[in-house]
């Protein structure tokens, strides 16, 4: 595998594996994340501030005053070459709710009118896979996950929305998603998932993380308020979505 | 029984935020970094204030910012070339940014205007806020820090520390740093590769334009358009504040402090973070230039700069005791329709 290191201001590097979609890349990025976490958490990598993992490469953010770049790159180095063989590191397994009815799907007619099935197949389909958390972004929380079934692949739509609400299911391209916040976006909304994928005050604020494993089971629209109103008074917990979580030594990369 | 000391909103202007340094450490969960637009502002107000470099203060935009003392003194000092105006009991009266000033319970202080910039800072004694995820910065978005995740707004009341001093002397900024017009400096890449030849030219060589969406997330330009060799997406990646990214349409946008951590258009080149709170300080429709410079000579200005913000915060000096003459002296400047942070006449008392 090969790499390219590219700048990013003064104040950061990236560190660029490829430039498609690909578990293989992936890998290489989580490898490389961990071993400067690792390094930051031994005092080591002075001057190195965070990384930014994604689908294909690792951005270092330093402080040009403690150190510079061809320091930080320097230091890297061994870890990028050891990160090239990284494997696929596997993460926690989730089955999330999501509503596929009425106002939470107001794209999934339209999708399935697009691809030629029909919405039933489109919920089957989307439901039907487990998806890999390639990184998080965009938005606090905001999973990008993917692959989706060659046969609900469509480009963004057209016509982006001012507003999305919070907890929207979408897709588009070959990914799929859920906003944590109500923003603009590009992506077709085939439902909604009740459960809040963002939330400071828990000591790891984002429920999901990169590497994490995800599946989506159908509720009702019925379902989807209880849900939300078991968790809104704390009857029920977001971590019993949560069906397996891998032992010490598989997560140690 | 004392009473609680409150700094209170009475109009937060264009647009006002508590803010700090920032919050580092959670990009990789989707959370920008926030914090202050232009970080030697922030310093310059909490070094006027004696408090830390970067404690939370008050970012403002434009004129407008309207404070009030309740409950006891408050001490407050204003960065940015702002005209400010503070009306009590004995009047109204004006004087210059740069400095510190006690505020009587009950005092009102406002900002006028800003002559130069969109930008000021001004920073509260005793504003002690809880940190979120490590920092009090206000990202609305995601409804973090400042008072409940929200930008100021009237009525909004900051409690102040019971043990804060308002009663310290004030200081002045003796010199205020110049308007720096000289153009805004960049790094080529991450994906210049993604743009014709043509286009890294036109951007360095043309006059761009600071349209009116223009905020804490980005502004974006427009002039010379940008092409784009083949199509105007990647598979998406980190953006970093400073970021210029392009999309299909060809005009650029530089993302700031509340930026979106990853993003799916080719990013042309970034903006280099001495010259960022320059750049976000500029007006909708003011021209600006970029010049491209190495990253290790955007390091070598990051420093340079660093130098001169530290020079700067060197020149803060206690004002005299008897400040109200200079009071006086700032109003007579501004019946003349000069305002100067210092008359001429100011001396030093050391």
């Amino acid at each position: 595998m090969s790499y390219r290191i590219l700048d990013a201001g003064d104040a950061a590097l990236t560190i660029e594996f490829g430039n498609i979609i690909d578990p293989a890349l992936l890998a290489a990025v989580n490898a490389l994340d961990a071993a400067i976490q690792r390094l930051q958490g031994a005092g080591e990598l002075p001057g190195v501030i965070e990384t930014m993992p994604t689908f294909r490469s690792l951005t270092v953010f330093f402080d040009p005053l403690a150190t510079d770049r061809d320091t930080v790159l320097a230091a890297l180095q061994p870890l990028i070459d050891a990160a090239e063989h990284g494997t696929p590191v596997d993460g926690r397994h989730w089955r999330l709710p999501v509503c596929y009815e009425g106002e939470a799907a107001p794209d999934l007619a339209e999708v399935a009118a697009t691809l030629g099935i029909c919405t039933d197949e489109v919920i089957a389909l989307h439901s039907g896979s487990a998806y890999l958390v390639y990184m998080l972004g965009f938005l606090p929380g905001f999973p990008f996950m993917g692959d989706l079934p060659e046969r609900l692949r469509l480009p963004r739509r057209a016509q982006p929305r001012v507003r999305v609400p919070a907890g929207s299911v979408a897709i588009a391209t070959a990914l799929t998603a859920i906003y944590p916040w109500e923003s603009p976006g590009g992506w077709h909304l085939l439902g909604r998932c009740p459960i809040p994928l963002f939330d400071a005050r828990r000591a790891s604020p984002s429920l999901l993380a990169a590497g994490d494993q995800v599946r989506f089971t159908p509720v009702s629209s019925d379902e989807c308020r209880a849900i939300e109103a078991g968790l809104a008074n704390g009857e029920i917990d977001p971590m019993q979505w949560l069906e397996s979580t891998p032992t010490p030594a598989e997560n140690a990369a | 029984m004392s009473t609680q000391t409150e700094l209170e909103i009475l109009s937060p202007g264009a647009f006002a935020s508590l803010q700090d340094g920032g919050r580092r450490g959670h990009r990789r969960i989707g959370v920008p970094w926030a914090g202050v637009l232009d970080r030697r502002l922030m310093r310059i107000a909490n070094a006027l204030a004696g408090r830390s470099e970067d404690a939370a203060l008050i970012e403002c935009f434009d004129g407008g910012l309207h404070v009030t003392a309740s409950g006891g003194a408050v001490k407050i000092a204003v960065a940015g070339d702002a005209v400010v105006e503070v009306e009590g009991t004995e009047g109204r009266r004006q004087l210059a940014a740069w400095r510190s000033v006690t505020l009587a319970d009950g005092d009102q202080l406002r900002i006028r205007k800003l002559e130069g910039g969109r930008i000021a800072m001004v920073a509260v004694v005793g504003l002690d806020l809880p940190a979120v995820m490590g920092s009090a910065s206000t990202y609305v978005r995601a409804g973090l820090g400042g008072v409940d995740g929200r930008a100021l707004a009237a009525g909004t009341r900051l409690a102040l520390a019971s043990d804060a001093d308002p009663w310290g002397s004030d200081h002045v900024l003796t010199q205020p740093p110049a308007a720096d017009s000289g153009p805004i400096r960049l790094v080529p890449g991450p994906q210049d590769d993604h743009f014709s030849p043509a286009a890294l030219e036109a951007l360095v060589g043309g006059e761009y334009r600071v349209t009116t969406e223009a905020d804490r997330m980005g502004i974006r330009l427009e002039g010379a358009k940008l092409e784009h060799v083949g199509a105007a997406e990647i598979v998406s990646d980190a953006t970093v504040p400073g970021s210029i990214q392009v999309p299909g349409a060809g005009q650029p946008i530089v993302l700031l402090a509340d930026a979106q951590t990853a993003g799916g258009y080719p990013k042309i080149a970034t903006v280099i973070g001495a010259d960022l709170g320059r750049l976000a300080a500029l007006r909708p429709g003011q021209a600006l230039r970029f010049a491209a410079v190495g990253a290790a000579e955007g390091g070598r200005i990051a420093r340079a700069v660093e130098a001169e913000t530290r020079a700067l915060i060197a020149s803060i000096r206690a004002l005299p005791p008897d400040g109200i003459d200079l009071m006086a002296l700032y109003t007579g400047n501004l019946v003349d329709g000069v305002v100067h942070a210092l008359g001429a006449e100011y001396r030093p008392l050391y």
